[in-house]
């Protein structure tokens, strides 16, 4: 039987979206150098970063695309659906060793804080290090004298439940998925994506009323990049349960294959799985004892 | 290890099969595990190139005391005249390019990338990757990172042109040590080229666990298999802590971020410890296919199975594990407790125990064997023979007391030379020696090969043993500059430089001679030693090998 595939697996026709996509993303990262560097790549910066960015995401579009035709014309074999399984798996845990990095950098300042201080001077939130000064060791303390830090059982605490209902909710789509349920799928993924923009919502509430600043300040720095890297995903995790919520009113789930659905609810649980331990250590625990604002 | 259970009648004939896309789609639109690979060793070989003869130029320099060179290069790189700390950042740009290049563009993607990609899905009976096409945008990602890294030495990096922070990126040097875009662009190119690779690991873990030829159980699977799979773990657990680290770095040199700046409560030594978390597993990510080649090599040409097969495999998967909990060795001088010190000395130690079994079974796996000296066994003998000295010296070092008088002198750079140019890179001539007739379908000259060994083998113990006597004398890296007292060594080091780029020399005139007069080869030109599937099937093999799958017994 020369040339005949007498196997499951998925040999695929060339592409050139690859390299497309590599390209963009040269433009899009050489776009932001130029962005961060304007004194000497002039002003194009964030045109050339725009180019590439619209460059990646088409790619992201089109590659998806090709992956649900893929899907529909049968090359989705159950050991091909069984690879994206992995894959998806696999994405997660890399994604789980980048939040590690957020976390360290957390436990460090917070388990072995400097000497700093915060004062407020003519409206601006100045950071003072006694370091090696007297008085130092008075200051060695979590958060920096001075943080007014956000209270943990408000606002926070409310996005906790929403992201712990959205788990429920996007179970609840799961299940009348698996039941050939479509409107339930559809319901479902509604309440989820709708609880998401408010999660979403709120943390863009909180963030302007933090007192505390971003810039030359550790408890700052960290707690916006690593709450803000976690917002990141929940943004792309909700447009992931959009394009599903797409797809579900196109027909294009069934009950023995849907794998789009799955990843889409196994990133969601993911994200929520990082906002709990953010919650723990970065509102409940890293904030303890601190004035709340 | 494999036995092959083969039909020959199915893996021979493939004339469908060997339909190939014209050239455009092929090369820059590949979903074909095998274009893919070649493409990686390609762009490994010429990335080896550049990062080769930036070590020359720092030989050169380096050759006698004082500062000869640096001004004048400086010079013709930013077309004016170079100010003497101008000469002196070129130079922390040549050891930083040299590092990087070497590291991420051509080790890597040569072992796992070229390699890898080749021979796994080869060796484990599948027609590809799991993934063709994302196995395609792993490659030209990591183009993408090269073309950055490149071009970051044109742009401004603080006290000259280009970043000159050294492969470690260590903060504060890179942050408020470092103003212009160069830094900047070094990052990004470690973004891209770490998206690729994590990218690349989904692929193999993937391939290697769900791809497996009927009968191929996970303890039947060919040593190099299993060292790949290892690595790509490594890869998907270890990258992501050095994204965030360096996406940290940019938040500091852009957005006024404190992580690293001590006076607003940063930590430099934060930096340190992402970097090394990620940085220890990265060691082995280039030396664990290296492992593997060597596994397959020693075997065939000892016409045994390897000694110890479960042994070998879970050495490889020990030392993975424990190379995730020791990456603090690399930093015993900041200051650490003494308690931590002992902690990372010990753990460190038990690493020799698993690369001992690995030793020691390659030299049991000869003994009583039928060896024959052939150009990759060469290698691989030079491979064990090397990368236990640089091992030994690991040892040495591991000793945090100890590496408080050897931390950053040429002793350190001596004994990673040992084991990377000697250990990884070894094991990719090795491997080169061994898979280029069943890749190209033409023989390498074996005269040349050896010719090749030997120049390079003398070259580089010429070049890095006298690092370890600099070392011992306290000489310090990363300066291009020395005393009378030194001397001596470092010109005897630069001529072991010429000898091995006479090696390199040869072993180009080699690939062009076997493209030009080698001759052709034939499906297992190894013999009766090579049991892995690759042999089972044509030199080069069809274009879609194994459509209907290998059963193994």
């Amino acid at each position: 039987m020369a040339g005949a595939k007498n196997h499951d697996y998925h040999i695929l026709p060339p592409s050139v979206t690859p390299l497309i996509g590599s390209i963009a993303a040269f433009v899009m990262f050489f776009g932001m150098v130029m962005m961060f560097q304007p004194e000497f790549f002039g002003g194009y910066g964030s045109l050339v970063f725009g180019a590439g960015l619209i460059g990646v995401l088409y790619t992201f579009v089109v590659w998806w695309i090709d992956v649900v035709h893929e899907a529909h014309s049968g090359d989705h074999t159950p050991v091909v659906q069984l690879h994206m399984r992995y894959g998806m798996i696999l994405f997660i845990a890399s994604e789980v060793m980048f939040f590690v990095g957020w976390f360290w950098a957390w436990f460090d300042y917070s388990l072995f804080p400097a000497p700093i201080q915060i004062t407020e001077i003519d409206g601006q939130m100045v950071t003072e290090s006694l370091f090696g000064q007297e008085g130092a060791d008075a200051l060695l303390q979590w958060p920096p004298k001075g943080v007014e830090v956000l209270a943990a059982m408000k606002l926070p605490l409310l996005n906790t439940l929403i992201l712990l209902c959205s788990g429920t909710t996007v179970t609840w789509a799961h299940h009348a998925l698996i039941n050939g349920d479509r409107d339930g799928l559809i319901k479902g993924l509604w309440l989820t994506i709708i609880l998401g923009l408010l999660f979403t919502t709120l943390q863009a509430v909180e963030y302007a009323e933090a007192t505390f600043p971003f810039a030359n300040l550790n408890y700052g720095t960290t707690f916006f990049m690593a709450t803000g890297f976690h917002g990141f995903h929940v943004i792309v995790g909700t447009i992931f349960l959009m394009v599903c919520l797409f797809r579900a009113y196109k027909g294009h789930f069934t009950p023995q294959q849907h794998f789009g659905f799955e990843a889409a609810a196994w990133y969601w649980h993911f994200v929520d799985v990082v906002w709990l331990f953010l919650f723990v250590v970065i509102y409940v625990w890293g904030g303890w004892g601190a004035p709340v604002h | 290890m494999t036995t092959i259970a083969a039909n020959p009648g199915d893996m021979s004939a493939h004339d469908d099969a060997d339909h190939k896309p014209g050239f455009f789609a092929r090369w820059f639109m590949s979903t074909n595990h095998k274009d893919i690979g070649t493409l990686y060793l390609i762009f490994a070989i010429f990335a080896g190139v550049i990062g080769g003869l930036i070590s020359g130029m720092m030989r050169l320099e380096l050759a006698q005391p004082g500062v000869q060179y640096l001004g004048q290069w400086t010079t013709w790189l930013q077309g004016s005249e170079a100010t003497w700390d101008q000469a002196l950042h070129m130079w922390n740009v040549l050891i930083t390019a040299h590092g990087l290049i070497m590291v991420f563009f051509m080790v890597m993607p040569a072992i796992i990338g070229g390699f890898g990609n080749w021979f796994v899905p080869l060796m484990i009976g599948a027609p590809d990757m799991a993934f063709p096409r994302m196995n395609n945008i792993s490659f030209w990602l990591t183009v993408a990172a090269f073309l950055m890294l490149l071009g970051s030495t044109f742009v401004p990096g603080g006290t000259g042109l280009g970043a000159g922070t050294g492969w470690t990126v260590y903060a504060p040097l890179s942050t408020s040590g470092s103003v212009g875009p160069a830094v900047d662009m070094a990052i990004f190119s470690l973004h891209l080229a770490g998206a690729a690779s994590i990218l690349g690991a989904i692929n193999f873990i993937t391939t290697i666990f769900n791809m497996r030829a009927p009968g191929m159980t996970l303890h039947k699977m060919p040593l190099f298999v299993w060292s790949v799979l290892v690595t790509a773990f490594l890869l998907l657990l270890a990258l992501p802590v050095l994204a965030a680290a360096i996406t940290m770095l940019l938040v500091d040199r852009n957005f006024g971020g404190a992580f690293f700046d001590a006076a607003a409560g940063g930590d430099p030594v934060l930096y340190q410890h992402l970097f090394w978390f990620f940085g220890h597993p990265e060691v082995y990510i280039m030396i664990l296919p290296g492992f593997g080649i060597i596994s397959q090599i020693v075997a065939t040409f000892s016409r045994k199975p390897v000694f110890g097969y479960l042994g070998m495999a879970y050495a490889m998967v020990a030392i993975g594990v424990v190379g995730f909990v020791v990456w603090a060795h690399h930093m015993f001088t900041v200051g650490m407790s003494v308690e931590m010190k002992m902690y990372f000395t010990a753990a460190t130690m038990v690493i020799a125990v698993p690369t001992g079994i690995k030793i020691f079974s390659w030299i049991a796996t000869m003994w009583g064997g039928s060896v024959s000296f052939k150009v990759p066994m060469v290698w691989a003998m030079g491979f064990i023979f090397m990368f236990t000295v640089g091992g030994v010296t690991g040892v040495v070092l591991a000793n945090g007391g100890l590496d408080d008088n050897l931390h950053d002198t040429y002793y350190v750079v001596a004994h990673f030379h040992y084991v990377l140019s000697l250990g990884a890179v070894f094991a990719l001539f090795a491997g080169f020696y061994y898979w280029f007739g069943k890749m190209s379908g033409r023989h390498l000259n074996e005269f040349l090969g050896h010719l090749h060994f030997w120049t390079f083998f003398i070259g580089v113990n010429v070049l890095f043993f006298p690092m370890h006597f600099l070392g011992n004398q306290g000489m310090p890296r990363r300066y291009p500059d020395f005393t009378d007292a030194y001397a001596y060594w470092n010109e005897i080091a630069s001529w072991g430089y010429a000898i091995m780029g006479v090696g390199v020399i040869i072993f180009f005139i080699n690939v062009f001679w076997a493209f030009a007069a080698g001759r052709k080869a034939e499906g297992n030109y190894w013999g009766e030693g090579a049991t892995t599937l690759e042999w089972t099937l044509s030199s080069p093999p069809p274009f879609h090998q194994f459509e209907t799958l290998p059963v193994v017994k």
